[in-house]
């Protein structure tokens, strides 16, 4: 057994449309080691759900998948094939929460019928007991009213509530990799606190290694073991938690940790806007909003350096010889 | 002061309870009781609480998409509320709504800019070159690049998304807009450029806002005064600075010790304990006691109703004083 559950490595991923091919990753990589919790955060439109369904195999028909190389427990996944990915690996192996819980449940069926023909599909065998499993993993995320839950309808449940639904689905099948898509923004504080802390223990208890895209640094400061931020498609840095809050060293991180409630009064953002995948600026993508770039930049092709020990960077700044 | 834009006068809503034929009935859910509270002109009012406290409940019953069970909303001063459906929801034309969920309120065939032009042609605006340039400067205004009117749906990021809806409803510049959790999902760049948009738009249009949000920092440096809710019931409303900087309730404190900081040490220990609550199961007394840290048995009892603890703080808890 490799001690990565997951490996992504040069990935690159474009997706055709009307007005040419968006390269929507350009260059991702990073390590997920077994048992660990990975925070995947960038801005908006950084490409994180597009990467998550590449992980997953569920890209639109339009995208390609250009380079790279993506490892799940020493298996090549984008050598497999759609049935072997959908059998076996897909919701049993790798467990999914999505970011939007409205598009992810049918509003005609009841939410049980919903759930319990996922597990039925992946876990095979006893309904009763997966239905008492489901239950007991809505207790756990703190439905209200577990028991009835199951038999009544998406609508019937507020936006906060629908997203536990699913949280307690991904986990349903005991999976050894969960991937979640931003899961708790539909949620409070008091409720998120819980659900993260209900993620930590379920990873510990489990046994599960999780990656976890967001936006939001505090709830990686409080969840995740490492980061790994992505910008416009490329992954910039990658370290340890508390090590890169504290200390950030590629430009785009100080600045999204600059605009951040805490260390900020007013609303600033980061000057300029995230470059549209259509026409990326050559190089490295952050250039053009970069207040220590130099035209050196704009020639580099991405790659990671080592520029402290277990950390990561993908900046002119840190190239040995710089 | 400046004039109540919208008034509502012990609003309750009843959910639900529907008996059908062969199927397990669905208990009635009481997902707002007996909220009273007014907007004023030209002010971001903020509506913070728990999931499933009944925020989006309250928020669509404002617009008259969800009947009222019981109180009275005026709207401008004039009533607007116990009226048919049709016609509670023209009376309060004037009051839009940007979705919680930016994805199912925008059709997966219309373009970006169909879907904005849309809402123009519904309102009446007949000229086709000068909707194109609303829709233009809306897209502008939420930081989407021009290009992006030609896109689907599908070609966008959840975050792009939210702007879409944002810029639907801003296009048409209402006098007051329901935010249902317009920033979750954005970054704190993105939020940055929709919350300083929302402020110009305000004080260039003159909007007043119902802000419906869990993101307590935003809150605190967007609104004026706030509203906190639990299980339906208001249990603090205040200015916003007062309500942060002074707590008065214990629920309002468990929520403002939740918020998630980059410092993890900063981890609290008054972390809210108990079983969440179910709407339809509300115990009596006052609704936080099951999980109040400060709970007497006098608290079981007596269902708690606002009031004026310090000027223009209100509070429903009958230990305020002591716990303050
Ligand atoms: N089918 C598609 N065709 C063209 N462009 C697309 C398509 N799907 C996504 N994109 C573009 O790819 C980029 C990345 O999208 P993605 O959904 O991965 O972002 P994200 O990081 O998850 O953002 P968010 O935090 O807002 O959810 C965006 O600029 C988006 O507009
Ligand atoms: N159609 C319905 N039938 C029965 N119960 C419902 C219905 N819609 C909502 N509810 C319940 O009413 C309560 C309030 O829901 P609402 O959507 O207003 O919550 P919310 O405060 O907006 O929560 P969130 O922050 O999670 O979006 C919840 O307990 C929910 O389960
Ligand atoms: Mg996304
Ligand atoms: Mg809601």
């Amino acid at each position: 057994m490799s001690e990565d559950i997951l490996t992504v490595a040069g990935l690159r991923v474009s997706i055709g449309g009307d007005e040419g091919r968006a390269k929507v990753l350009d260059h991702v990589s990073f390590a997920l080691p077994r048992g660990h919790i990975l925070g995947v955060v960038g801005e908006s439109g950084c490409g994180k759900s597009t990467l998550i369904r590449t992980l997953l195999g569920i890209l639109p028909s339009t995208a390609r998948i250009d380079a790279g190389e993506i490892r799940f427990d020493g298996m090549d996944l984008l050598a497999m094939g759609e049935r072997q990915l959908n059998r076996s690996i897909r919701g049993s192996r790798i467990g999914f929460i999505p970011q939007d819980p409205y598009l992810a449940l049918n509003p005609l069926f009841k939410v049980g019928t919903q759930l319990l023909e996922i597990m039925r599909w992946h876990a095979g065998g006893n309904p009763a007991a997966h239905r008492a499993r489901l239950i007991g993993l809505l207790r756990r995320v703190q439905l209200p009213d577990a028991e009835s839950a199951l038999d009544r309808y998406p609508h019937q449940f507020s936006g906060g509530q629908r997203q536990r639904l699913l949280i307690a689905a991904a986990l349903a099948c005991s999976p050894a990799l969960v991937v979640a898509d931003e899961p708790t923004t539909a949620l409070d504080v008091t409720t998120q606190q819980q659900i993260l802390d209900l993620l930590r223990e379920l990873v510990a208890e489990l046994g599960i290694s999780m990656l976890f895209v967001t936006h939001d640094l505090g709830v990686v400061a409080q969840l995740c073991d490492a980061l790994c931020i992505i910008y416009a498609g490329q992954s910039v840095e990658i370290g340890a938690t508390a090590e890169v809050l504290a200390r950030p060293l590629h430009p785009y991180t100080s600045a999204l940790l600059a605009c951040h409630p805490e260390r900020t009064a007013g609303f600033a953002g980061i000057p300029g806007a995230v470059p549209s995948p259509l026409r990326p600026p050559p190089g490295c993508r952050y250039w053009p909003r970069c207040p220590q770039a130099r035209p050196a930049c704009r020639a580099r092709p991405a790659h990671l350096v080592t520029a402290a020990p277990d950390r990561d960077v993908d900046c002119i700044l840190f190239e040995p010889g710089v | 002061m400046t004039p109540a834009l919208l008034k509502l006068r012990g609003v309750s809503v009843v959910l639900g309870g529907g008996k059908r034929l062969l199927r397990r009935p669905v208990p009635p859910v009481r997902a707002v009781s007996d909220v009273s509270l007014d907007v004023r002109r030209g002010e971001v009012f903020g509506l913070v609480g728990e999931s499933g406290c009944g925020k989006t409940t309250l928020g669509r019953t404002v617009l008259g998409l969800q009947r009222e069970s019981a109180g009275e909303i005026l709207l401008e001063g004039k009533r607007v509320s116990s009226l048919p459906p049709h016609a509670a929801r023209r009376a309060r034309a004037a009051i839009h709504y940007v979705h919680q969920d930016a994805a199912a309120s925008l059709d997966p065939w219309w373009s970006v800019g169909h879907a904005v032009e849309e809402a123009l042609i519904v309102n009446g605006v007949r000229d086709a070159a000068q909707r194109r340039s609303r829709v233009e400067q809306v897209l502008a205004a939420v930081g989407l690049d021009p290009a992006s009117h030609r896109r689907y749906p599908h070609e966008l990021s959840g975050g792009q998304l939210r702007r879409v809806a944002l810029a639907r409803i801003l296009v048409l510049e209402p006098r007051l807009i329901v935010l249902d959790e317009p920033t979750s999902g954005l970054d704190v760049s993105v939020q940055a450029t929709v919350l300083n948009l929302l402020l110009e738009l305000r004080a260039r249009l003159g909007l007043t806002y119902l802000f419906i949000s869990h993101d307590l920092s935003v809150v605190q440096r967007l609104c004026d005064r706030v509203a906190i809710m639990y299980l339906g019931r208001v249990v603090e409303l205040a200015d916003a600075a007062q309500a942060f900087a002074q707590p008065l309730h214990p629920y309002t404190r468990a929520l403002l010790a939740a918020a998630p900081s980059l410092e993890k040490q900063a981890r609290i220990a008054g972390a809210l304990i108990g079983d969440p609550p179910s709407a339809a199961r509300i115990p009596p007394g006052c609704a936080f006691a099951p999980r109040c840290p400060h709970v007497q048995p006098a608290c079981r009892e007596q269902e708690q109703v606002l009031q004026e603890a310090t000027p223009r703080h209100f509070v429903a808890c009958r230990r305020w004083r002591e716990l303050s």
